[in-house]
């Protein structure tokens, strides 16, 4: 990705998991293999198509994670800080409401579904686009 | 054969997150098979009636009702959250 000599910015976001105080002790993350590559694919390519990225990187793990373990890295490779930036910004607020994964977050109080919150649909609504 | 797939709640509302089965009789197309999958599961049946809920077919996403003949994999996904 950044074997690119004409790529002078290059931004790189990891998501890890959040252990809220000792609430969370396990996240299981689900996925379905073929459609959520392919998903991912297509907000990966929205992304380099929008901000003309010279390269990009998603990779999402699944299976159960612990707190503090990564969940994903993205990564964008522009000309310019600002493209990359928010590349990175979008991919992430892309991968939210719109990767096919399913969280189930477990803890002493239990387990629970994690779905994406408002909040998170609003941060995808501001690139106001669909792919 | 017709293999269902459950993710997310779906998958708890119906206590697994495969099936397979021979296509019901009188079942022609995935609105008919929602309805068929909660005809006994109160619990997987309100989990089905969610507006938010995705279904594809044969891993291509469908807005639409879309006609099976007994060999599709027919996937029901709870809301999603990656990231």
């Amino acid at each position: 990705m950044a074997d690119h000599e004409s790529a002078g910015a290059i931004a790189s976001f990891v998501g890890a998991v959040r252990g809220e105080s000792g609430e969370v002790t396990l996240l299981d993350l689900s996925h379905y293999p073929g459609f959520t590559e392919r998903a991912v694919a297509a907000i990966g390519e929205a992304a380099r198509v929008r901000f003309a990225l010279l390269g990009y990187r998603v990779v999402h793990r699944f299976g159960p994670l612990r707190p503090a373990e990564p969940i994903l890295f993205v990564g964008a490779a522009a000309p310019h800080r600002r493209a990359a930036l928010d590349a990175v910004a979008y991919l992430m607020d892309g991968l939210k409401t719109d990767a096919p994964f399913w969280k189930r977050e477990h803890g002493p109080a239990g387990s629970r579904w994690i779905e994406a919150r408002d909040t998170d649909h609003a941060d995808r609504a501001r690139w106001e686009e669909s792919w | 054969m017709i293999t269902i797939l459950f993710f997310g709640r779906l998958s708890e509302a119906a206590n697994t997150g495969r099936r397979t089965i021979p296509l019901p009789p009188g079942v022609a197309d995935t609105a008919a098979l929602r309805g068929w999958l909660g005809r006994d599961e109160p619990a997987l049946a309100a989990a089905l009636a969610e507006p938010a809920m995705g279904i594809a077919v044969n891993g291509a996403l469908s807005r639409t009702n879309v006609i099976l003949t007994g060999n599709e994999e027919v996937a029901f996904m709870a809301p999603v959250s990656g990231g």
